[in-house]
């Protein structure tokens, strides 16, 4: 370990505003698109059951017209 | 080898095997990542000239470096996908610009906040980071180029050319700091010769090298993943598929 104590760690020798701004933003925005990604994901099962349904529906409404 | 990869074309193949690999390749990224970072914010020595504030490189080199190995991926699979009409090939662009575009971004605010203590400025409108600007717009435009036609082939048929033009503008980025006078330091990893750093940054370096890596592959992975199931929503694999999981 470099720092002597948790304060010193978070100070970083003066720089702490700018290294912890860059880690949380870079932490942050890659966050971001994993969340997103993840989000996508169940959107698109969203879309297919939706898209099951209709299906099912259109059958249906076949079988009551013959 | 043709045979050999025949069934690799088939969407549902690629999708159950990235499917397969996911998981661990993001336990993978998430520990080496995790690693490599405490490593050199704790661990690694500071610099004897910029102090603590180097420790940024940590993110910063590592995010650059990919931000153009993505780009490159994304143009060669344009080009596959133009040359040998591989419509996964273009699927790939709308997997890979996402990731590519936040790498960017995340090496061009990470030099800002590093150029403010040691430049004294957080922008300069320098070879080296107005290139690495055109790279985010770049990807910014091929991403939009690609979703910007109801067709889907023709977006990515748009999309596809604006990336393999726009590889023009790696080399300018990488060799930027050699042909201009640039406010920005030089490589400090080439891959011939032994780089000018201690082994006590440089280990925790190339370990945050890998942790990026694998988090690119594994995010790149899930993007795919999801471009497949998108464009196959109608297909019966994808019922198959998508009703397994959720009776399991």
């Amino acid at each position: 370990m470099q720092f002597e104590s948790w304060q010193a760690f978070i100070e970083m020798g003066g720089y702490g505003f700018y290294v912890w701004l860059a880690f949380g933003v870079s932490f942050l925005a890659l966050a971001l698109v994993v969340v997103q990604g993840l989000r996508a994901r169940s959107k698109l099962e969203q879309e297919f059951v939706k898209e099951q349904q209709r299906q099912l529906r259109l059958a249906r409404r076949k079988q009551e017209v013959s | 080898m043709w045979r050999w990869l025949h069934p690799y074309a088939k969407p549902e193949v690629v999708y159950r095997l990235l499917g397969r690999w996911l998981p661990w390749v993001s336990i993978g990224a998430a520990a080496v990542l995790a690693t490599g970072l405490v490593w050199g914010l704790a661990f690694a020595p500071a610099d004897y000239q910029q102090g603590d504030s180097y420790r940024i490189i940590f993110v910063h080199v590592p995010t650059a470096m990919f931000s153009m190995s993505l780009y490159i991926a994304m143009a060669v699979a344009a080009f596959v996908g133009r040359v040998w009409q591989l419509k996964m090939a273009d699927w790939a662009l709308a997997a890979i610009a996402p990731i590519g575009i936040v790498f960017t971004f995340i090496s061009l605010f990470t030099g800002a906040v590093w150029g403010k203590p040691m430049w004294g400025t957080w922008w300069e409108w320098d070879a080296r980071l107005t290139s690495q600007l055109i790279l985010f717009f770049l990807y910014i435009g091929v991403l939009a180029l690609y979703h910007a036609f109801s067709d889907n082939r023709t977006g990515a048929k748009a999309a596809g050319i604006l990336a393999m033009v726009g590889v023009i503008n790696i080399p300018i980025i990488r060799y930027s700091v050699d042909w201009w006078n640039s406010l920005h330091q030089g490589a400090t990893l080439t891959v011939f010769e032994r780089p000018p750093m201690a082994n006590s940054m440089l280990i925790p370096l190339l370990t945050c090298m890998l942790g990026f890596a694998l988090l690119a592959g594994a995010l790149v992975m899930q993007r795919m993943r999801n471009e497949i199931l998108r464009q196959e929503l109608r297909r019966p694999w994808v019922k198959m598929e998508l009703q397994q999981g959720e009776q399991a």
